[in-house]
């Protein structure tokens, strides 16, 4: 082991050596024998090898500016664009720019001084440039300032350039300057670049967290250890909304290592996204121990009355409500409901649905907690290590400034991260045992408690003019109790003019909690609206990619995408029977993104999806690769759930808990991905980390029809026969 | 029960029941938390390892099994990240969120093993056992065909 150890180390610091490398928030293992490895808890403190010119970032002796990432790492490439972000005003070289993840206790307890940990939203780049890049014109301007006091001279003589400071004759390295740099109070901060000056944003930057990812040494809260450490397995209430009503711990408390069960208990009668519902713990002194002993302890739960619950259930309802007017309406413009009602007009209906869905992280979530007299150490699965501080304490009875989030990695969140309860049940568990403990939930449980992706339903209705466009339109989707408006999200806000235009929504009751999933709402809504908008262009006699230039005129950044789609795809519905192109746009997290689809089926209803090029209008790219790698990742995420997926709930719980009975696409699905961009540069910044998505389910749908002549209506799209004679 | 495995070329005595899946003692036991677990059912491919050289999921062979044969997890494939695979990996920014990807290498180094130049549908075929959430399948093609050439080199 001595080797293999020693050497990865040596190869962790050549890879920092060898440019845009990066240093790890937490301890990399350094003992000799891996068996030992932990990682240890650590308090924050002033840096030891730099001078830290501010909250954002230190500088050292060499010049080598490490950057202090307040966001999530899941596999998005966040650490490595708000490094890119820092040093664009900084300017310095790329090669002496290290990222670490900022410390969660320090920007609570001193007053939110990164402004917001919460890493979602595709928020990142397009919400929260301005006050990262300014971190870095501020340290810049100091710099220079220093150096101009020094010098004698005005600051507007000085030079910042690649990390060294001149005027004149006069010379000096970032380094020198800053311990001055960072007394210095400036009587107005500087103003961030505008997009004409740029020298490294924009360029293709290979992502920082690479290295420690291919050799095993990246750690993410399941790989946490900590001395003393014992590991509990939990499972809450199968029927989410039921309780626990006894468990039988004398069944199981003689098997091997088995230390305890415990019970949690539900917080609140009506459950927010992050409180702790009704579960049982066992713990053990390894991770398979417990939960062997855990799915052999005799448990009964009062389920209550949400095992009544099915899709099917809600499906009949939804459909019943679309048949009905809504008590929420909005008339977006207009009211159509006068002219979808007179006689003789060219009616056109279609409606669509998409079911539950999961997160599904690779990483199951796990947790490690260590409740001690002095102090509270967590390691856990977040989007928002400040608000997982929060709950930590919360559930401790704590003082947050007594409490240490530590950062890892995450092996993909997806908007999980934002809505679990882990972090409670951890610090509980080690609460009442005095130890530190790690909570791991299996893939099983993972799929039965993470706040779901929620089904939507929808119908649109719209009647034709005499040049066969719509001049009135109704929609009425269906969402459910738990949130909802992401049944609104693409659909009430969609582009098109239809003059007269009213949008409806019903709700159906379900047990089942739902939160973010990777562009909520609009990651269901394109697939209804989206087809719904080709089923009219044909019935109006229009191409579906003209309808749409047409029906969009006058904006801008839909325009900008459709015409490069045109540009670009070939797109043509006059393919043979068997194959077809269909084309989707999306506007979400402020960006419009359109996608063409071709794909070829079999007379005997073989599907293959051949290829998908995606078109992105988000204003400004500041890291094209790393863009593109968000592309193929959302492109493969919606392929997942267009052509297989879906949660199959009944007696109010899911059924299909595991990845024999909850497909995803893997590398034989996977087509070759085409991404190109066609920003608008008008001011307007959109999000990139789940915005190609929303287009892809309908382009393939819509691609389907023109292939067989068979409409989808909803998924999982390989449920249904696309045979065709 | 006492078992002793062969890990990365270091024996080591592990005190485990005898059905514990292999993934469980790599990673609880001996400390090797490289090898991934994902869903316990040899679905994902998070947990791969070689066992003999032929990549195996680990939480499909129980600790008793795997006695006396040769295991590599991703920390023994090489030293300094210098496998050809590694080296693509790197070079093609491979990784996203990087949970999957020890599996994903390790599929990759066996599959090279058999298949020096492998076609896309070799690499359908093999690398279809491993799951990936990111989404990097287009980077790992590309990658394994780098690899190819690096190996060849
Ligand atoms: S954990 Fe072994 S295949 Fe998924
Ligand atoms: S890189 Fe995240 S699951 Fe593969």
């Amino acid at each position: 082991m001595d080797k293999i150890d020693l050497s990865r180390r040596a190869f962790i610091r050549t890879a920092v050596a060898a440019g845009g490398g990066m240093v790890l928030g937490f301890n990399i293992p350094a003992t000799r024998d891996a068996a030992a490895a932990t990682v240890q808890p650590e308090l924050w403190k002033p840096p030891a090898g730099g001078v830290e010119v501010n909250a954002w970032l230190t500088i050292d002796a060499d010049g080598v500016v490490t950057i202090r990432v307040p966001h999530t790492e899941m596999g998005q490439g966040g650490m490595t664009s708000v490094a890119q972000l820092v040093a664009e005003e900084l300017d310095v070289p790329w090669e002496k720019v290290r990222a670490v993840l900022a410390d969660a206790n320090r920007h609570v307890t001193r007053g939110n001084e990164y402004k917001d940990m919460s890493t979602g939203g595709s928020n990142l780049v397009r919400n929260r440039h301005p006050h990262i890049m300014q971190a870095g014109a501020s340290a810049r301007e100091r710099l220079r300032e220093a150096a101009a006091r020094k010098w004698g001279v005005d600051r507007a003589q000085v030079t910042a350039k690649q990390g060294v400071l001149t005027a004149g004759a006069n010379r000096g390295t970032y380094g020198e300057f800053a311990t001055a740099a960072a007394q210095i109070a400036l009587p107005q901060e500087p103003k961030i670049k505008a997009y004409g000056d740029w020298w490294l944003l924009g360029k293709d930057v290979p992502r920082m967290d690479v290295a420690p990812k291919v050799n095993g040494s990246a750690i993410y809260p399941i790989d946490v250890r900590v001395p003393g450490m014992v590991y509990a397995a939990v499972r809450a209430c199968p029927v989410p909304g039921g309780r626990l009503k006894s468990f039988d711990f004398a069944a199981v408390k003689a098997r091997p290592g088995v230390i305890a069960a415990i019970e949690l208990k539900q917080s609140k009668a009506n459950l927010g996204n992050s409180d702790m519902r009704s579960a049982i713990a066992v713990v053990a002194d390894s991770f398979y121990r417990a939960k062997v002993a855990l799915d052999l302890m005799p448990i009964e739960w009062d389920l209550g009355p949400g095992a009544q619950n099915s899709y099917a259930a809600m499906d009949a309802q939804a459909r019943d409500l679309m048949d009905k007017e809504a008590k929420h309406a909005e008339e977006v413009r207009g009211d159509p409901r006068p002219l979808l009602a007179s006689p003789g007009g060219k009616v056109v209906t279609g409606s669509y649905a998409r079911p539950y869905e999961t997160h599904a992280p690779m990483s199951p979530p796990a947790a490690v907690a260590n409740v001690t007299a002095e102090r509270v150490d967590v390691w856990s699965f977040t989007q928002n290590v400040a608000a997982t501080l929060l709950l930590a304490a919360d559930q401790a009875g704590r003082s947050p400034k007594d409490v240490f989030v530590h950062g890892t990695f995450q092996g993909g969140a997806f908007g999980q991260g934002n809505a679990v309860d882990i972090t409670r049940q951890a610090v509980e568990l080690s609460k009442q045992l005095g130890k530190p403990v790690k909570v791991i939930w299996t893939r099983e449980e993972d799929t039965a408690q993470a706040r779901s992706r929620p089904p939507i339903w929808a119908r649109f209705q719209a009647v034709l003019g005499a040049d066969g466009l719509p001049t009135a339109m109704l929609s009425r989707a269906v969402g459910e109790t738990f949130n909802p408006a992401y049944a609104d999200r693409g659909i009430a806000n969609m582009p098109y003019n239809v003059p007269h235009f009213r949008y409806e929504r019903h709700v159906v009751p379900t047990n089942i909690p739902v939160g973010p999933n990777r562009a909520p709402g609009n990651n269901a809504n394109g697939f209804t609206i989206e087809q719904y908008v080709d089923e009219l262009a044909l019935a109006g006699g229009w191409d579906p990619l003209e309808w749409r230039i047409k029906m969009t005129e006058g904006n801008e950044r839909w325009q900008r995408v459709l015409l490069k789609l045109k540009e670009v795809s070939g797109f043509t519905t006059k393919l043979p029977r068997g194959q077809g192109m269909g084309i989707a746009v999306v506007e979400s997290h402020g960006s419009t993104v359109g996608v063409c689809a071709t794909v070829e089926v079999t007379r005997r209803g073989q599907l293959s999806v051949e290829k998908i090029l995606v078109v992105t209008n988000s204003g400004y790219v500041i890291n094209p690769r790393a863009a593109n790698e968000q592309v193929y990742g959302c492109v493969a995420w919606e392929l997942s759930h267009t052509l297989q997926g879906g949660l199959d709930l009944r007696e109010g719980r899911f059924r299909n808990t595991n990845f024999d009975g909850y497909k995803l696409t893997r590398m034989a699905d996977m087509p070759p991905v085409e991404s190109v961009y066609a920003m608008s540069q008008d001011g307007w910044w959109g999000g990139f980390g789940e915005t190609a998505g929303p287009p892809t389910p309908p382009a393939i749908a819509n691609a389907i029809f023109f292939a067989t002549g068979k409409r989808i209506r909803s998924t999982p799209i390989l449920q249904h026969n696309l045979s065709w004679a | 029960m006492n078992l002793t495995l062969s890990v990365n070329g270091t024996s080591h005595q592990v005190d485990v029941e005898p059905e514990t899946p292999l993934l469980w003692v790599l990673r609880d036991t001996i400390g090797l938390t490289g090898t991934k677990y994902g869903c316990g059912i040899a679905q994902c491919g998070a947990c791969m390892v070689h066992i003999d050289g032929q990549a195996v999921k680990s939480c499909n062979v129980n600790a008793a099994a795997a006695v006396g044969k040769r295991i590599t997890t991703i920390e023994g494939l090489s030293p300094d990240s210098s496998h050809p695979v590694q080296k693509a990996w790197l070079e093609h920014t491979v990784p996203q969120c990087g949970y999957c990807q020890s599996g994903q290498i390790m599929s990759a180094a066996a599959l090279l093993q058999r298949a020096p130049n492998p076609t896309d549908r070799q690499i359908d075929d093999a690398m279809s056992e491993n799951l990936c959430r990111c989404g990097t399948y287009l980077q790992i093609r590309e990658a394994i065909h780098a690899a190819a050439k690096l190996g060849r080199s």
